[in-house]
């Protein structure tokens, strides 16, 4: 169980994370400014386990990995989005960041509401309504399953 | 069956008659580009994957651009990082201050038609535009390819944009593939191939498919794609004998009975000046809808519109005029390259004379780190392709994408202008 962080359409890769904090030198510096410009607050209200929904094209932009990075480094259990933009979408699988397609979730939750994610099953359950997710091409869920993608090359 | 422009280069490349949308295959790849921002990322994973060597170093072409000159003290300690890998896994393809990665990749010769190439940067789908497949990736797959020099794809399905005619003469390619984003929306090509096709291509400069193929990624797209010509040709420094005798090169096109997602179709006659209000590239307006709005600053340069044309273009409407008052008019153009040749024809005078600051080639204030960044209800014009939130200072700037000439003529008055 976790809790929401609902966002919309088109978020782009810098309002996940601003140009200028780039260059910090660890991710977990970077984390505190996560969705600084839509939210301030997030990092500071985010707690391991929770979760980010969104609507259209979540990550479009940049081809920054620091996007994804941050949400896991804040304990983000996965991103539940009606669609990805492609790199920010390659990005979290080959960090280990769960970024799963959910076409009906979003019009059913707000920010604070709790919800059940189900890797396995590939469903997410909010306010007693089952809502069922894209499941991913066996190449990329075998890369999520070991971890990302520095586990799965195995050099 | 037929099929589209990526599944020819795709195909080649894995060594097969055909693949089909939705396959996943390993590609070998051709060329790599790694810039600035993220190479010590790079370097960290590479080293944490365990790799003890680069699969081809010369495949590898790491590019100084974004921190280019200096701005902050966290800058250079990312080109020692750079200089010290590259000494060290023996990269020669470096590039200190020659320009921005994507007008070096082309300009350089380092990729060239029906090339797979993929760069740590979104706006790598740029060589579409000589009919090579390229795209962004992230810093961890960056490093895979390094190691192995392979990367799995999903092969792309691809939408078709048939444009036929001439456009009017105020209409520039930029206002093409704003107009395009405009209709698809931001993510309307999500994973998918563009692939352009029509006279009205045909007749684009190299400079100007480049505008577009930078751009394609605004809605979403894997890549961009222009078949080479001669004048592709001519650009990669491939002899005419020779791109004539490339079957492979000359059947690089779309074939006509090739399955699409989709087709847009438009006439070169009903295009018209347009630009991208904030904050969403694909929020597109007429320039005469807008027009009359007072700015603080316009930009004219970057991967999308710093080359030659875009200068010489903007040097035509400035020459004998002067930039308004109070409007801080820069320019940066794409490369050394396009620097040294816009110095000699007398483009640089002319726009110095009109009021222009001249920065040398970089990404700086493009993606909102240095060289004339904004605050708080201030307005820019800018040729670039970008006016998410926040990009060029502060969340509260507002910026509108538009032209080199809508550019231009909008410094002229300092209000957003319709060009003649």
């Amino acid at each position: 169980m976790g809790k929401v962080f609902r966002f919309d359409n088109d978020v782009d890769t810098d309002q996940i994370i601003a140009s200028q904090y780039l260059l910090f030198p660890s991710v977990e510096e970077m984390a505190p400014h996560t969705f600084e410009s839509l939210d301030a607050d997030f990092a500071k209200n985010v707690r391991p386990g929770d979760f980010v929904v969104a609507a259209e094209n979540f990550g479009c932009g940049s081809s920054r990995e620091q996007a994804p990075s941050v949400l896991k480094a804040l304990g983000v259990k996965a991103v539940l989005a009606k669609s990805f933009a492609r790199i920010f979408y390659r990005n979290c699988i080959n960090i280990g960041l769960p970024a799963i397609v959910c076409k009906d979730l979003y019009e059913h939750v707000h920010t604070g509401d709790d919800i059940e994610l189900s890797m396995i099953e590939g469903t997410v359950t909010a306010g007693g309504q089952t809502f069922a997710c894209t499941k991913l091409p066996a190449h990329l869920q075998g890369i999520l399953d070991q971890g990302g993608l520095i586990a799965s090359l195995d050099v | 069956m037929g099929q589209t422009l990526i599944e020819k280069i795709i195909a080649r490349n894995i060594g097969r008659e055909k693949v089909t949308p939705g396959e996943i295959v390993t590609v070998n790849v051709d060329r790599v580009m790694v810039h600035d921002i993220f190479i010590p990322f790079v370097a960290d994973k590479f080293e944490e994957m365990g790799f003890s060597k680069i699969w081809d170093p010369d495949k590898m072409v790491l590019i100084y651009d974004h921190l280019v000159p200096a701005s902050q003290l966290d800058d250079a300690r990312h080109f020692a990082t750079g200089d010290a890998f590259a000494a060290k896994y023996g990269v020669r393809n470096v590039h200190r201050s020659d320009g921005i990665c994507h007008q070096l990749m082309t300009e350089a010769g380092y990729v060239k038609p029906g090339d797979i190439a993929f760069g740590t940067d979104s706006h790598t789908v740029t060589y579409g535009c000589v009919g090579a497949f390229s795209t962004g990736i992230g810093y961890t797959e960056m490093a895979g390819i390094l190691g192995t020099g392979k990367l799995w794809i999903r092969v792309p399905e691809t939408i078709k944009v048939q444009v036929d005619g001439t456009l009017p003469p105020n209409v520039t390619s930029k206002d093409v593939i704003l107009q395009i984003l405009g209709d698809l929306r931001a993510d309307g090509a999500t994973y998918k191939s563009l692939e352009f096709a029509g006279s009205t291509f045909d007749a684009m400069t190299v400079a100007s498919r480049m505008t577009m193929a930078n751009m394609t990624v605004e809605c979403g797209a894997k890549c961009g794609l222009f078949s080479p010509d001669e004048k592709t040709a001519e650009y990669c420094g491939i002899a005419p004998a020779d791109f004539k005798n490339d079957t492979f090169l000359q059947n690089l096109k779309g074939d006509p009975d090739a399955v699409y997602d989709r087709v847009l179709t438009y006439r070169a006659e009903d295009f018209v000046p347009v630009a991208a209000c904030p904050s969403q590239v694909d929020n597109i307006h007429p320039v005469s809808e807008i027009a009359g709005k007072a700015v603080d600053q316009v930009f004219l340069g970057s991967c999308t519109n710093g080359r030659l044309e875009d200068l010489a273009a903007a040097a035509e409407i400035l020459k004998g005029r002067k930039v308004a008052p109070f409007v801080k008019f820069i320019v940066t153009p794409a490369s050394r390259k396009i620097y040294r040749e816009a110095l000699e024809a007398g483009i640089l005078e002319t726009l110095a004379e009109a009021g222009a600051m001249i920065t040398h080639p970089g990404c700086g204030l493009c993606c909102g780190r240095a060289g004339g960044i904004l605050t708080d209800n201030e307005v820019v014009v800018a040729t670039n392709n970008r006016n998410f939130l926040g990009r060029m200072g502060t969340s509260k700037v507002q910026i509108y994408l538009a032209s080199p000439k809508t550019a231009a003529w909008t410094a002229v008055e300092g209000k957003i202008t319709v060009p003649v």
